[in-house]
């Protein structure tokens, strides 16, 4: 199940559709490193509300999305984790502390927009 | 009513998803609270992908233990695989001799209630979780 990746402006936002497998991660990956450069993307959303569940594997890949893009020069968010998922990923000790998260898409974007504001555009 | 002792078989990524699915409808059917199913379907991700990993395959038994006071929602996640060598550095967090970043079982183990490893080498890994709700009308 390719995850669908829309362009808004200068962001990319990703939706994770439910039952995410390993496959489908590391495909996103690849699609928004690629997206990110050809659209000199400078923020993404990764929007994971329909997840209902984030092991090991899914937090990994989080945090990939979000290293590999800062080293193209955007800011990743990932957004919509459930309440339960949040429970579980605590218990299981998967932190994502050095990744930025917020509620949900609305609050994602105002995040994005204050840490892509004044800098020099690009494109 | 639904079948409460399942098995599903673990060969590639797509199975970790079904064998949570699995597992997620039965603790909804036992009546298990939506966090505790969420737990439960985590635990069987981990264990599940950890077998894909080191075994490249495996099977997982879902089913239901009833007792008098509680309903046990039981996994035992068995594959042919190369066992583990070191159970307690296995069993440590951080730890790991895959691609990954460890945290497959102890991570697991915090999910869920009861937890148990048997991992001959060269024989294979035997993992068994279970989770507990008591009765409401116990």
């Amino acid at each position: 199940m390719t995850v669908p990746i829309l362009k808004q402006g200068g962001f990319l936002i990703a939706s994770v559709q439910d039952a995410m497998t390993d496959g489908d991660a590391v495909q996103l990956q690849d699609d928004l490193m690629q997206q990110v450069g050809r659209f000199r993307s400078r923020g993404i959303i990764v929007d994971v509300t329909m997840l209902d569940v984030m092991d090991s594997f899914a937090a990994r890949s989080c945090r990939a999305i979000a290293h590999m893009t800062r080293l193209r020069g955007a800011v990743t968010v990932i957004v919509g984790i459930q309440p339960e998922v949040s429970f579980s990923m605590v218990q299981l000790g998967v932190t994502m502390e050095d990744v930025l998260t917020a509620l949900d898409l609305e609050e994602g974007l105002q995040l994005l927009a204050q840490r892509t504001r004044g800098e020099a555009g690009r494109g | 009513m639904v079948d409460q002792d399942l098995e599903v078989r673990v060969a590639v990524d797509v199975d970790i998803v079904t064998a949570r699915q699995v597992g997620r409808r039965l603790a909804d059917a036992a009546g298990f609270t939506a966090t505790d199913s969420t737990l439960i379907a985590t635990a069987i991700s981990e264990v599940a992908r950890n077998m894909l990993t080191y075994a490249g395959r495996g099977h997982l038994r879902i089913r239901l233990v009833e007792e008098a006071r509680r309903i046990g929602l039981e996994i035992i996640a068995s594959d042919d695989g190369p066992g583990i060598a070191d159970l307690d550095q296995a069993m440590r967090d951080g730890f790991s001799t895959g691609s990954g970043m460890g945290l497959g079982l102890p991570g697991a183990r915090r999910l869920v209630d009861d937890f148990a490893v048997v991992a001959p080498v060269g024989v294979g890994t035997t993992v068994t979780m279970r989770k507990w709700r008591v009765r409401r009308d116990a």
